[in-house]
C-alpha cells in the first residue's frame, strides 16, 4: 500500500506527467475559445443553441459553455499545481543542501569533463591565490586537501539559476491563490446611470450582481454615485474618441444620509478606485424622455435608457406603462387600455431615406420613431422579462394594437385617437458601469512579477562549475583545471579559457602545450559530482561550435 | 485629425520594405544555392559522405552532431566569394528594409498622432519587423546568415497579407485603447511574437536537419553492413540489395534542404536561446495585458477568446521549455510542440480577430 503511493506519488511528480498536463492544460482551453461562454455572453450561448439545436446540448453536458468552471478543467490544472508542488518539495531541500554544502569534491579525472585544461607549472604557487581569482569572480569556492597532498579547488557560480527557477514555480501557486481569494472573497455587478440620477452600492440597485462564494450580499461598502454629466466625441467617420463621465461620489456610511460630494473625471481606462470596490465606465447610450398624458390627464414622464444597436448609435427600446388609462375614480382596472411605445432613436435623422437608422453618432438632430400600442402589455404575469422589448405574444395574439408610428422630434407632439397624447421632451445620456472589488488581485500582481523575474534569471543565468587541482610532480606544481556548464556551453568555453589565463597570468605559471585532439566526453561518463548540474538527457555539449 | 500625407509616406514605406525584403530574399537564395554551405558545393563533394559513413563505423557510435557531410576543405574560393558578396548585399537589403518598416510605422504612429500598433495591419507589421530585427541579431551573431530566405518568406507573406486583406486606414484609437497599457502591452506581445516568429523558423529547420541526419547516418550502417558481408561472402544476393539501398538514395523536399543547414544541435540550441528570449517577453506581455484589463474592464482575467489563446500558447511554450530537459522529449519531438506554440499563435492572431468576436476586436477590419 504505502508502496503504491510511492509510486503514485513519483508518477504524479514525475517531469513527463507535467508535461502530459501542460498539454491537457492547452488543449482543454481551446473549447474555451471556440465556443461561446456563459460567463462571458449568455446571449451568444442562447444564439448557439438556435443555430445548433442538435449539438447544444451535448456541448452544455459536456461544460462546453462553462469550461473554465468545469470539473474537468479543475482536475487537470488542480493536478497540474500537485506535481508542481510535490516536485517543488522534492527540489527546495536539494537547494538548499547544495547553498549550505557549497561546491562539490573535484572529480578524480578533471579532462573528463567537457571542458579541461593543463594549465600550467611553477615550482611552487599557493592554492590560496587561485582560490582568490575565483572569489573575486564572484565564484563559491571550497578547497580540499586529498590524500596524497594534492589540494582541489571547486568552485560554482549560478546558484540564481535553480533561485529564479525556485521563485517562479513558487509565484504561480502564489497566483492560483489569488485567482482563489478573488473568486472567494470578490464581488462585481453591472448598473445603467443616466445623467442627473443618483445610484447606490447595494445588490437592488444592479442589473446584475455576481458575489464571490464568502461575500454577503448584505454588507457591500457604502458609496453612492451621481452622474452629472457625459461626454463623447466623434471622428468624422463617427469613429468614437473619448468617452468622458463627470460624476460626483461619496463613499462612507454617511453616503446614505448625505449627496455624493467629491468631483471625479470618469474615462474608459480610468476607473473610481474606492477601499473596497472600483467604479469602472463600460459603455454608454441614449435615455429618450418620452411624456405621456393619459385620457384623465395622468401624466407619464421618465427617461428610458435605450439600448445602442450601431456605431451611429440608432438605439431601441420600449417604454412601457401598465397604469396607463385607469380611471382615477375607479379601483378595477383596465387592462387593456395599458399602453406600451417602442421606440427607435437616432441622434441624428438621416436627411433623406427612411428615418429608422441614425446619420451620426452624436445629437445633431435628434428625433425617435415612435409606434404606439394599446392593451394588455402582458406585464401582469409575473414573468421577468426584458425591459428593451415587448411581449411579442401580447402583440401576436391581438391582445396588444398597433396604433401607427410617427416620427418626434423634440418637443413635438402626437395626439393619438382616444385624445391622449405622446410627447418627445427631449433626451439625457445613460452610462453602463461596472463595480468591482477583488482582494486577491495583489495576491496575483505579486505572482505575476514574481513569476516574470524568476523566469528571466532562470532562463538567463548560467550554472557552472569550475574545479582546479594541484598537483606536485618532480619538484614542480601542476595546476590543472576543467569545468562544466548545463546552458550556454559556448559562453562558458570562453570563460573558462579566460579563467585559466588569468590563473597563468596571476601565479605566473609556464604554459604546458596541450594535446589539442583530447576526445570530448559524453555526459553519462561524468563522475556522479556531475550529475546534477548536467542534463542528463543531454548530449554533452562539449564546446563545439 | 490624420495626416494625410503622413499617412501615404507610410503606405509606399511599406511597399518599399516589402520590396527591399524580396530582394533580400533572392540575395539569400543566392547565397544558400552557390555559397560555401550552398547545394552547388554539396553536389560536388556528393561521393564524400560514403567514405566518412564507413570510417565513421569502426569507433563506435557515429557523431551526429557534426556536420554531414562536411564543407569541403578544397572550396572553389572564387565562386564562394562572389556568392559570399550576395549573401552581404541580402543583409543590406534586409536593412534597408527594416529601416523602411520603422518609417513606415513611424510615420503611421505621427499621422495619427499615437502608437503605431492600434490594429490588425499594424501589429502585424510590428511583429514582422520584431522578427526582422531578431533575424539579423542572429545574422550578424552566428553562422546562419545563408538561411535569412526562411525567415524573410514568412515575413514577406504575413507583410503582404496585412498590406492588402488587412489594411485599415491611418486612424484614431477608440477609446478602449486610449490607455498608457497599449503602449507596454501591444508592444511587448508583437515583440515576443516576432522572436517566436524566428524560433519557429529554427525549429522546422531542425526537424529537417534531424531527419536528414538520420537518414546520412542510416545510409552509413548500410554501407557498414555491406562493405562487411560483401567481404565475407562476396554473393550475388548482397550487390543486389546495395544497388537496391543506392537506388532509394535520392533526397526528397524538404530533406533535400538538409545538406545547407547548421548541424541539427546547433539549430536545436539556437531555438531553445529564441525561445529562451521570447517566452519571457511573452509572459510580460500577458501580465500586462492583465493589468491594463483591469483597468479597462474591471478584472484582470476573463477568458476573453484572445486572453484564452494567448494563454494556450504560453502553456504550449512552457511545454517546449520542460519537453527541452525530459528524459526522451529533447530534440524532435520538442521542437513540435515549438510548431504546435506558433501554429497556436497564428490561429490567435487570425482566427481570434478575424472570426470569434471578443473584447479583443480592435482588427480595424471591415
Amino acid at each position: 500500500m504505502k508502496k503504491d503511493l510511492r509510486r503514485a506519488w513519483n508518477v504524479i511528480t514525475s517531469m513527463r506527467t507535467a508535461l502530459v498536463l501542460l498539454f491537457l492544460l492547452a488543449i482543454a482551453a481551446t473549447p474555451g475559445a471556440m465556443f461561446p461562454q456563459r460567463s462571458l455572453n449568455p446571449e451568444k450561448v442562447t444564439q448557439y443553441y438556435k443555430d445548433h439545436p442538435d449539438l447544444a446540448p451535448i456541448v452544455d453536458k459536456m461544460s462546453g459553455f462553462e469550461v473554465f468552471s468545469s470539473p474537468w478543467f479543475a482536475a487537470i490544472y488542480l493536478l497540474l499545481f500537485l506535481s508542481l508542488l510535490g516536485c517543488l518539495s522534492t527540489r527546495i531541500p536539494v537547494y538548499f543542501r547544495a547553498i549550505v554544502k557549497g561546491p562539490p569534491k573535484a572529480p578524480k579525472k578533471l579532462d573528463r569533463l567537457p571542458a579541461h585544461a593543463t594549465v600550467g607549472t611553477a615550482p611552487a604557487i599557493k592554492a590560496e591565490d587561485i582560490a582568490t581569482i575565483l572569489r573575486k569572480g564572484r565564484w563559491r569556492v571550497r578547497m580540499r586537501e586529498e590524500d596524497n597532498g594534492t589540494t582541489t579547488i571547486s568552485a560554482e557560480k549560478g546558484y540564481l539559476r535553480e533561485t529564479g527557477n525556485l521563485v517562479f514555480h513558487l509565484s504561480l501557486v502564489a497566483v492560483l491563490i489569488g485567482i482563489a481569494v478573488g473568486a472567494l472573497y470578490g464581488w462585481s455587478g453591472g448598473m445603467l446611470v443616466t445623467e442627473g440620477s443618483t445610484v447606490c452600492n447595494t445588490v437592488q440597485a444592479y442589473d446584475q450582481f455576481t458575489p464571490g462564494k464568502f461575500v454577503k450580499p448584505t454588507s457591500l461598502p457604502p458609496f453612492c454615485v451621481k452622474l452629472d454629466d457625459f461626454r463623447a466625441t466623434f471622428a468624422d467617420n463617427g469613429q468614437p474618441l473619448s468617452y468622458e463621465a463627470d460624476i460626483k461620489y461619496r463613499a462612507g456610511d454617511d453616503s446614505v444620509t448625505q449627496d455624493p460630494n467629491t468631483s471625479f473625471n470618469l474615462e474608459v481606462n480610468k476607473p473610481l478606485r474606492m477601499d473596497d470596490a472600483g467604479f469602472y465606465l463600460i459603455n454608454h447610450g441614449f435615455a429618450p424622455i418620452i411624456r405621456y398624458t393619459d385620457r384623465y390627464g395622468t401624466v407619464f414622464e421618465s427617461p428610458t435608457p435605450f439600448l445602442p444597436q450601431d456605431g451611429a448609435l440608432t438605439s431601441e427600446g420600449v417604454v412601457v406603462l401598465p397604469d396607463a388609462n385607469q380611471d382615477p375614480a375607479s379601483t378595477e382596472r383596465a387592462r387593456d387600455q395599458q399602453m406600451a411605445f417602442e421606440g427607435i432613436y437616432m441622434p441624428t435623422v438621416p436627411e433623406s431615406g427612411p428615418a429608422i437608422r441614425s446619420a451620426r453618432p452624436e445629437r445633431n438632430d435628434e428625433g425617435v420613431m415612435v409606434l404606439a400600442y394599446r392593451g394588455d402589455t402582458g406585464l401582469n404575469t409575473g414573468i421577468p422579462r426584458s425591459v428593451y422589448t415587448l411581449d411579442q405574444n401580447q402583440v401576436d395574439k391581438g391582445a396588444l394594437k398597433p396604433l401607427g408610428s410617427k416620427l418626434l422630434r423634440p418637443n413635438e407632439k402626437w395626439t393619438l385617437d382616444d385624445g391622449s397624447v405622446v410627447e418627445f421632451v427631449g433626451t439625457v445620456e445613460w452610462m453602463s458601469v461596472n463595480v468591482a472589488h477583488d482582494p486577491g488581485q495583489l495576491i496575483a500582481l505579486g505572482g505575476a512579477a514574481g513569476m516574470i523575474s524568476g523566469l528571466m534569471v532562470s532562463l538567463f543565468i548560467r550554472r557552472r562549475r569550475f574545479f582546479a587541482r594541484i598537483t606536485t610532480a618532480d619538484g614542480n606544481v601542476l595546476v590543472t583545471t576543467g569545468g562544466l556548464a548545463r546552458t550556454g556551453s559556448e559562453a562558458f568555453s570562453r570563460e573558462f579559457a579566460a579563467l585559466n589565463k588569468k590563473i597563468v597570468e596571476r601565479l605566473d605559471l609556464t604554459p604546458v602545450q596541450e594535446d589539442p585532439e583530447s576526445s570530448p566526453v559524453k555526459t553519462k561518463d561524468l563522475p556522479d559530482a556531475m550529475q546534477e548540474i548536467t542534463d542528463v538527457r543531454a548530449p554533452a555539449s562539449a564546446g563545439k561550435e | 485629425m490624420t495626416n494625410t500625407e503622413l499617412a501615404e509616406l507610410s503606405d509606399t514605406l511599406l511597399i518599399t520594405a516589402i520590396g527591399a525584403y524580396a530582394v533580400a530574399m533572392v540575395g539569400y537564395t543566392v547565397e544558400y544555392a552557390f555559397g560555401a554551405k550552398g547545394a552547388v558545393a554539396s553536389r560536388v563533394k556528393a561521393q564524400l559522405p560514403k567514405q566518412r559513413a564507413l570510417a565513421t563505423v569502426g569507433g563506435g557510435t557515429p557523431d551526429t552532431s557534426a556536420d554531414v557531410p562536411t564543407p569541403p576543405a578544397e572550396e572553389p574560393s572564387a565562386k564562394r566569394g562572389k556568392s559570399a558578396r550576395f549573401g552581404v548585399f541580402a543583409i543590406i537589403a534586409t536593412i534597408v528594409g527594416a529601416l523602411a518598416q520603422v518609417a513606415c510605422l513611424t510615420t503611421r504612429g505621427l499621422s495619427t498622432d499615437r502608437v503605431p500598433w492600434g490594429n490588425m495591419y499594424e501589429f502585424i507589421s510590428a511583429v514582422c519587423l520584431a522578427g526582422v530585427v531578431a533575424w539579423l541579431v542572429l545574422a550578424f551573431t552566428k553562422p546562419v546568415r545563408h538561411l535569412g530566405m526562411f525567415v524573410l518568406l514568412p515575413v514577406v507573406l504575413l507583410l503582404g497579407l496585412a498590406g492588402t486583406v488587412l489594411y485599415a486606414e491611418a486612424a484614431p484609437l477608440m477609446p478602449a485603447l486610449n490607455s498608457f497599457w497599449l503602449k507596454i502591452h501591444v508592444s511587448t506581445a508583437a515583440l515576443a511574437s516576432g522572436v517566436f516568429l524566428t524560433g519557429f523558423v529554427t525549429a522546422a529547420l531542425y526537424l529537417i536537419r534531424e531527419r536528414y541526419e538520420r537518414r546520412i547516418e542510416e545510409w552509413a550502417v548500410q554501407d557498414a553492413k555491406a562493405a562487411v558481408s560483401g567481404m565475407a561472402e562476396n554473393s550475388a544476393d548482397d550487390s543486389d540489395e546495395s544497388e537496391d539501398a543506392d537506388t532509394s538514395r535520392e533526397l526528397r523536399f524538404p530533406l533535400t534542404l538538409g545538406p545547407r543547414l547548421p548541424s541539427s544541435e546547433t539549430l536545436e540550441r539556437l531555438t531553445f536561446r529564441i525561445h529562451a528570449l521570447a517566452f519571457p517577453i511573452w509572459t510580460f506581455a500577458i501580465v500586462a495585458g492583465a493589468i491594463w484589463a483591469e483597468a479597462a474592464w474591471t478584472r484582470y482575467w476573463g477568458w476573453d477568446p484572445k486572453e484564452t489563446w494567448a494563454f494556450i500558447s504560453w502553456v504550449i511554450y512552457a511545454a517546449y521549455l520542460h519537453a527541452r530537459s525530459t528524459n526522451g522529449w529533447r530534440g524532435a519531438k520538442s521542437m513540435m510542440i515549438v510548431l504546435a506554440g506558433w501554429a497556436s499563435m497564428m490561429v490567435n492572431l487570425f482566427v481570434i480577430n478575424l472570426v470569434t468576436s471578443g473584447l479583443h476586436s480592435y482588427s480595424g477590419v471591415s
